[in-house]
């Protein structure tokens, strides 16, 4: 014998539109959270690359490229550095191939005035003291620098990490936007079958008797949102992947990595249609309590 | 067990429509409640089964002064009170065995106890063969017996019923007072609000009579 809820809540039409809503925040909340996911995983990724390498210049000494013997001695000096793995100075082929989107492909850079680039590549695991490196080469070479990593790429951790907090407060702005819209419903709800609760009040139900049927109802709805808008980012993204692998999309392709949202992205997002069910649940049955108490 | 002390009640700033109301009703008495339309009897019920307060003078039930009792302790004291309404009032997408049941699934019994009572009551009250039944498929006569079910399923310490026998024919209003008389003879107390003094007369209960608004009869055996 099926059990009825006193409260025809799902016939009544308050929360027929609860779940489209829902799937959309729920798709906007797994797009922010998976473009969060993506930009950290692909400046970490970005970082360990970098972490190996540190380039050195040595500018040019009285309008000529530095001597052959000091560049000798630079490179010794840096090969002395604990962490040092290799070192090498930038022959004159890769300069002027760095030089050739300025100069063309008739100069000889030995000709001209350009500082020597040295690359370093640091061991494993070790770090390098560069500011010890910077005073060694100041002896040495004056004007000499060592590429400071940290400068720029800390900003861009910053914003990077700027555009974490940005996408967890839009996750909870969509938190709140889900909340106002269980508070709607079920003050719709509320006001549709106040003559019922009237009613069930005279039986003898508690508070809390009228606010399971709500919470329940908008838990349910919520659930359902959070389902479509789970199926809304998986098709969604992975139709977008699709076209921008395949060059449908022009100019896509360098979105590719980030629309392949990566996998310690899933469990987060697999979860929102819970939490959407519980934000519905709890929103609503608060509701319904404050509503009530204000009751004579 | 009910006593109500210079009871007045007015519905917001409109005339007094209950004035100066003196009234004990004993436990396990059974009273008829009597009067002209208009005279308050809809009113005084309403107080009786707590939709309304008395807007001034006092009013104990059930052991508790009505003007304090807090709002979370009244649901207690309401499922101590069966109700008849005179619309019934039975939910329409419900069918006659949950809204027999709602009152004790309100309280928290098993769906097991639920299934015996209130299958054991829809008998009683004749609607076997009606239990899936939804209100507006019933009869005028059968919704009532569903409204009565509903009212006494939960062994209220008392039972107000506002024209229960004003749908049905002579017959019928005999054998629903009939049951309210059962349910009094197992001590609970009951106050029917009537027109039909064929009935009174035949049952010969204590009566209560209103006009505008006083009690103007008290007399006969509870």
């Amino acid at each position: 014998m099926a059990r009825g809820s006193p409260l025809p809540l799902a016939a009544d039409g308050s929360g027929r539109f609860l779940p489209w809503l829902i799937a959309l925040m729920v798709f906007l909340a797994a797009a922010a959270t998976g473009g969060a996911f993506a930009i950290g995983g692909a400046l970490e990724r970005w970082d360990a690359g970098l972490q190996g390498t540190v380039t050195v210049q040595l500018p040019p000494q009285a309008d000529a490229r530095p001597a052959p013997d000091l560049v000798a001695a630079a490179l010794a000096a840096i090969r002395q550095m604990p962490g040092v793995a290799q070192a090498a100075a930038l022959d004159d082929a890769a300069t002027a191939k760095l030089l050739e989107p300025w100069l063309g492909t008739q100069v000889d850079p030995s000709l001209l005035p350009a500082p020597v680039l040295i690359d370093i590549r640091v061991a494993d695991g070790a770090a390098l003291d560069r500011a010890g490196l910077q005073t060694r080469l100041a002896a040495i070479a004056p004007g000499a620098t060592v590429e400071q990593r940290g400068a720029w790429l800390d900003r861009i951790f910053y914003v990077a990490h700027l555009i974490e907090i940005g996408a967890g407060a839009v996750v909870l702005l969509i938190g709140l936007v889900a909340m106002t819209a269980v508070v709607f419903t079920t003050r719709t709800g509320l006001a549709l079958h106040a003559g019922l609760i009237d009613l069930l009040h005279l039986m003898g139900a508690t508070d809390a008797f009228v606010a399971r049927q709500f919470q329940w109802h908008a838990f349910w709805l919520a659930l359902k949102g959070g389902g479509i808008g789970l199926v809304m980012t998986v098709v969604g993204f992975g139709g977008l992947r699709l076209a921008a692998e395949q060059g449908a999309l022009p100019g896509a392709g360098d979105l590719v990595p980030i629309l392949r949202l990566p996998l310690e992205a899933w469990p987060v997002i697999l979860v929102l249609p819970l939490a959407m069910g519980l934000v519905g649940l709890v929103t609503a049955r608060i509701t319904v309590l404050r509503t009530l108490a204000r009751m004579p | 067990m009910i006593r109500l002390e210079s009871v007045a009640m007015r519905y917001g700033q409109g005339p007094e429509v209950l004035r100066g109301i003196d009234l004990e009703l004993p436990s396990g008495s059974f009273h008829f409640l009597t009067g002209p339309s208009g005279a308050g009897k809809s009113t005084l019920l309403r107080l009786l089964y707590l939709e309304a307060r008395p807007t001034a003078g006092r009013m104990t039930m059930l052991g508790r002064d009505i003007a304090t009792v807090p709002r979370r302790e009244r649901p207690a004291l309401r499922r101590r009170i069966g109700v008849v309404f005179q619309d019934f009032r039975l939910i329409e997408h419900l069918s006659a065995f949950d809204n027999v049941a709602l009152p004790i699934r309100m309280a928290g019994e098993s769906e097991i106890k639920v299934r015996e009572y209130v299958t054991d009551l829809l008998k009683w009250v004749g609607l076997a063969d009606h239990m899936q039944a939804r209100p507006s498929t019933l009869s005028g006569g059968q919704q009532q017996r569903v409204a009565i079910a509903r009212a006494v399923i939960g062994q209220p310490n008392l039972l107000v019923a506002d024209e229960p026998t004003g749908n049905v024919d002579d017959a019928l209003a005999v054998r629903l007072i009939g049951l309210f008389d059962e349910l009094h003879r197992l001590g609970t107390t009951v106050v029917i609000a009537t027109h039909n003094e064929a009935l009174i007369e035949r049952f010969g209960h204590a009566v209560l009579a209103l006009d505008e608004g006083r009690l103007t009869r008290h007399e006969g055996r509870a």
